[in-house]
């Protein structure tokens, strides 16, 4: 009897669970429906597929910006780089090929740039000077409000706009005819033609950003094209997906109809996993997912991205680290070689020894080929006399712990470990690691409430300006107020000379002073480990402009 | 009911504008500087980005000014996303985490109800055991353990099978719900289990289950009329908090399956500092939450006439 009543009941609970089934079917078609959602996934979004010429990738975020002249971040970039083009673009190479520019002159006091007459806008309206000199004063008028404004600064009365002490069509640009733009520049420089290749330089068209009443770049129907693709579908966090510009005049140069980005996560697993199931044709590789990769007998790939750490001091005078002998009984303890292969263990890292990244280009060579750092020899017993000289000098008996400001990213919190462990093993120095989100540290930078910060700083002209003149006394970004006389008038001359020779020596003073005055402590130059598709031909990584660039890849035919 | 009603409703007003303010006054207290970029840019620029997102006036003006617009429904403009208001994001990606969530929720209840009503039948021997085990990893294993796990599972089924049978991450088709769903439910359905289970005994052994016997009703009528119906009630009444839970704390499923939800958006704004989207997604997932509750407690009522007010 108690057996049958237990087989009645399974029996009415397994017919409630085929109920149950039924109705979370209808119930998927409900949300289905409500939610725009397809019934059967869509099969197309291969990693790459020949037939179609078709790829497909995932980016770490939604594009935060793609007015060129707001964006500031990697990934608006990137989808810009493949969109858009400026006067001048960057080859896989890195030398600067014509853009819209079909001719340009470059002297001292401005420039020309003559336009190519094929180039076209994505709705088959020519691009014409008046579109760069439109967005170049939009980029610059103090409303808009760019964080990227001052790249345009060397145009003449750029900062005067900029600060609002001028109106906007008083800008030194002026488009003499459809297709001649001229360009005079506020004092002399030796290198703007390599600035016009950056992303706030991009042409806007009037007509159609006046239209888009303040949502220029908020989706895909309000942005207009002239570069590679169009961007034909943006659903926000979710996917993108571009095509190529029947309009574009070097179209015959791109192989590739249609970039798929179906995918937005910054979730380095994830990504690895859509690589493993074929979904995607690249991936970055992070700490967490390398080993994976290796194991699985990937090829690995790297290349240099570009940004350069370094331990920053705070040199305010209220601060221990303002003392010089100090400074340096922390840089003779450091021994970067050790802190790149041993502790962070990344491919693709190289120890740091200068502010200036070694790929860097100098009048003929590479800058520091042509400008080498001495040798740093980890020297402990002299690091000790320096501390015991720090000691005397700051009459103390023994020195406070010293606040080490670090971002919270697991790399940044090994290297902060280094150090403590460093400088206390080798000088008996106790470090405080205050560990802090990206714009607290930011925040606390500009405050000055710290003795030492891991700070790093990323390229955005392929010139040593870019980092040459950070630790001048007036550059903003000098958190930690550095200030050299001597440095100061080494920047103004790689500002203003336009003898190149005499320019990068100025670089190489800069360099000297920086090391011996012991302003920061080089750290490593940032490389990036990745994995993509055997048949994808044709990838360009690269430090300077839109990276990763797909627009000239093709895929082998298997 | 209609007073009662009407109470509840004001109850949760006040709750809302309680989380507004406490919310807007911790965030402008919190440091670190929203405008801050890795660039450092000139005071000129600053004071307009300031003023174009109200930051120059005094914090009470902002307070008021920021009042005044939640009321008129309008939360702004994104710090980080500049051209995309708060009321977009919302509108176009909570539906997503809403879909996800119901689902989830319905998953849970469903899986729950099941297993527990299982458990119960086959009380301390073998399959009640191995249920009770699992449940206890369910309730004790933090989610994003199990997006990974469940994200791993797919990658090598289908590299396994060589053909793509669930999609690994993304949005876009039913199939790819199915997953990040059960991920997403998998907590609640085995803290349900367990109360159904529990439930269930105590119904077994009740008065008017052995009356029911005893006028000879089928076993069957008697463990679905009067067993699982008494028992389900424990279930339903903490299902109304689960539903609010699983809907707005999908963030990391959302973030290992690359689904466009809500959930993403609202923890990024609070790593970015991006004040309009902390202050629009906290007080649309309050109110949200207030609400889901308040309409659990009056729907408990129609099914349960003795909890009914008054």
């Amino acid at each position: 009897m108690a057996d049958r009543t237990f087989w009645q009941s399974m029996w009415a609970l397994t017919m409630l669970a085929a109920a149950a089934l039924g109705g979370l079917l209808l119930l998927m078609l409900i949300i289905a429906y409500f939610a725009d959602l397809t019934i059967v996934d869509d099969a197309s979004s291969a990693a790459v597929d020949y037939e179609s010429r078709s790829i497909s990738i995932v980016i770490s975020e939604e594009p935060p910006q793609m007015d060129s002249t707001r964006a500031t971040d990697a990934v608006s970039g990137m989808l810009l780089g493949h969109l858009m083009e400026g006067l001048l673009r960057y080859d896989g190479e890195g030398n600067l090929q014509p853009g819209v520019a079909e001719s340009w002159t470059v002297t001292p006091e401005g420039a020309v740039f003559k336009l190519r007459d094929d180039a076209r806008w994505s709705d088959g309206e020519p691009v014409t000077a008046h579109d760069f000199v439109f967005s170049w004063r939009t980029a610059l008028a103090p409303e808009t409000a760019s964080l990227y404004a001052f790249i345009m600064y060397p145009v003449k009365h750029a900062e005067a706009i900029n600060l609002g002490d001028m109106p906007s069509d008083q800008l030194g640009v002026v488009a003499e005819d459809d297709l001649t733009l001229r360009v005079e520049f506020e004092r002399p420089l030796a290198f703007f033609d390599r600035l016009v290749a950056f992303t706030t330089y991009y042409p806007i068209r009037e007509d159609f950003y006046l239209a888009r009443d303040g949502r220029y770049g908020a989706d895909a129907e309000d942005l207009l094209f002239n570069g590679a693709f169009v961007m034909t579908k943006w659903v926000h966090g979710a996917e993108v997906a571009l095509e190529k510009n029947p309009y574009y005049w070097n179209k015959d140069s791109i192989w590739l109809e249609r970039i798929n980005i179906p995918f937005i996560t910054p979730d380095s697993n994830t990504q690895l996993n859509l690589f493993k199931d074929g979904k995607v044709a690249m991936v970055q590789l992070s700490p967490d997912t390398l080993k994976n990769a290796v194991q699985n007998r990937w090829p690995i790939r790297r290349f240099a991205e570009g940004t350069v750490f370094f331990i920053e001091f705070n040199h305010r005078p209220e601060r221990l680290t303002r003392n010089l002998n100090l400074r340096k009984a922390l840089y003779y303890a450091t021994d970067t070689a050790e802190l790149v292969y041993r502790v962070i263990k990344l491919p693709g890292f190289l120890p740091g020894a200068s502010l200036f990244p070694t790929w860097l280009r100098g009048e003929h060579d590479y800058l520091r080929r042509e400008y080498p750092v001495p040798a740093h020899p980890v020297n402990v017993t002299r690091a000790r006399e320096h501390l015991e000289l720090a000691r005397q000098e700051l009459g103390l008996d023994e020195f406070p712990p010293l606040v080490l400001l670090v971002g919270d990213t697991p790399t940044s919190l090994k290297q902060a470990e280094y150090f403590q462990n460093t400088f206390k093993r080798h000088l008996g120095l106790e470090v405080r690691i205050d560990a802090q989100i990206f714009k607290q540290r930011l925040e606390k930078m500009t405050l000055g409430q710290f003795d030492m910060v891991a700070a790093g700083w990323a390229p955005d002209f392929d010139d040593p300006l870019t980092y040459g003149d950070l630790f001048a006394s007036w550059n903003k970004n000098n958190r930690g107020y550095f200030r050299s006389d001597a440095l100061d008038a080494q920047v103004r001359i790689a500002q203003g000379s336009l003898n190149q020779n005499e320019r990068m020596r100025a670089f190489g003073e800069i360099q000297r002073i920086l090391l011996e005055e012991v302003a920061i402590i080089p750290n490593y130059e940032r490389g990036r480990v990745f994995v993509a598709d055997p048949s994808l031909e044709g990838l360009i990584r690269r430090t300077i402009g839109p990276d990763p660039d797909y627009s000239r890849a093709r895929i082998r035919e298997d | 009911m209609w007073r009662y009603t009407l109470k509840r409703l004001i109850q949760g007003l006040i709750t809302v504008w309680f989380i507004a303010t406490t919310t807007f006054f911790v965030m402008h207290f919190v440091p670190g500087d929203p405008l801050s970029d890795a660039r450092a840019t000139s005071e000129q620029i600053r004071e307009n980005l300031e003023a174009r997102y109200g930051l120059d006036k005094p914090l009470y003006q902002q307070y008021y000014i920021y009042l005044r617009n939640i009321a008129s429904g309008d939360l702004g403009i994104s710090f980080t996303q500049q051209n995309r208001e708060v009321n977009d994001i919302i509108r176009e990606h909570f539906p997503v985490s809403a879909a996800l969530g119901v689902l989830a929720v319905v998953f849970a209840a469903l899986g729950g109800i099941l297993w527990g009503a299982l458990t119960a039948l086959f009380r301390n021997r073998m399959p009640d055991v191995v249920i009770m085990f699992l449940v206890v990893l369910g309730v004790s294993v933090p989610s994003f353990v199990f997006a990974a796990l469940g994200q791993l599972s797919l990658v090598t089924l289908n590299d396994w099978l060589g053909v793509s049978v669930l999609p690994v991450a993304g949005w876009g088709s039913v199939q790819h719900l199915l997953v990040p769903a059960l991920v997403l439910g998998l907590g609640t359905m085995a803290f349900l289990t367990r109360l159904m289970r529990s439930s269930m005994l105590e119904v077994t052994n009740a008065d008017y289950v052995r009356t029911a016997k005893a006028k000879g009703l089928n076993a069957t009528q008697i463990f679905i009329r009067h067993q699982l119906r008494n028992a389900i009630l424990p279930v339903i009444t903490v299902l109304g908090p689960a539903i609010a839970t699983i809907t707005t704390g999908g963030f990391v499923v959302e973030l290992v399956f690359a689904i466009p939800g809500l959930g993403r958006f609202f923890v990024q704004s609070v790593q970015q500092l991006d004040y309009t989207v902390i202050m629009g997604t906290t007080v649309f997932y309050g109110g949200f939450l207030v609400f889901m509750v308040i309409a659990v407690d009056l729907v408990y009522g129609l099914i349960d006439p003795r909890v009914r007010v008054e």
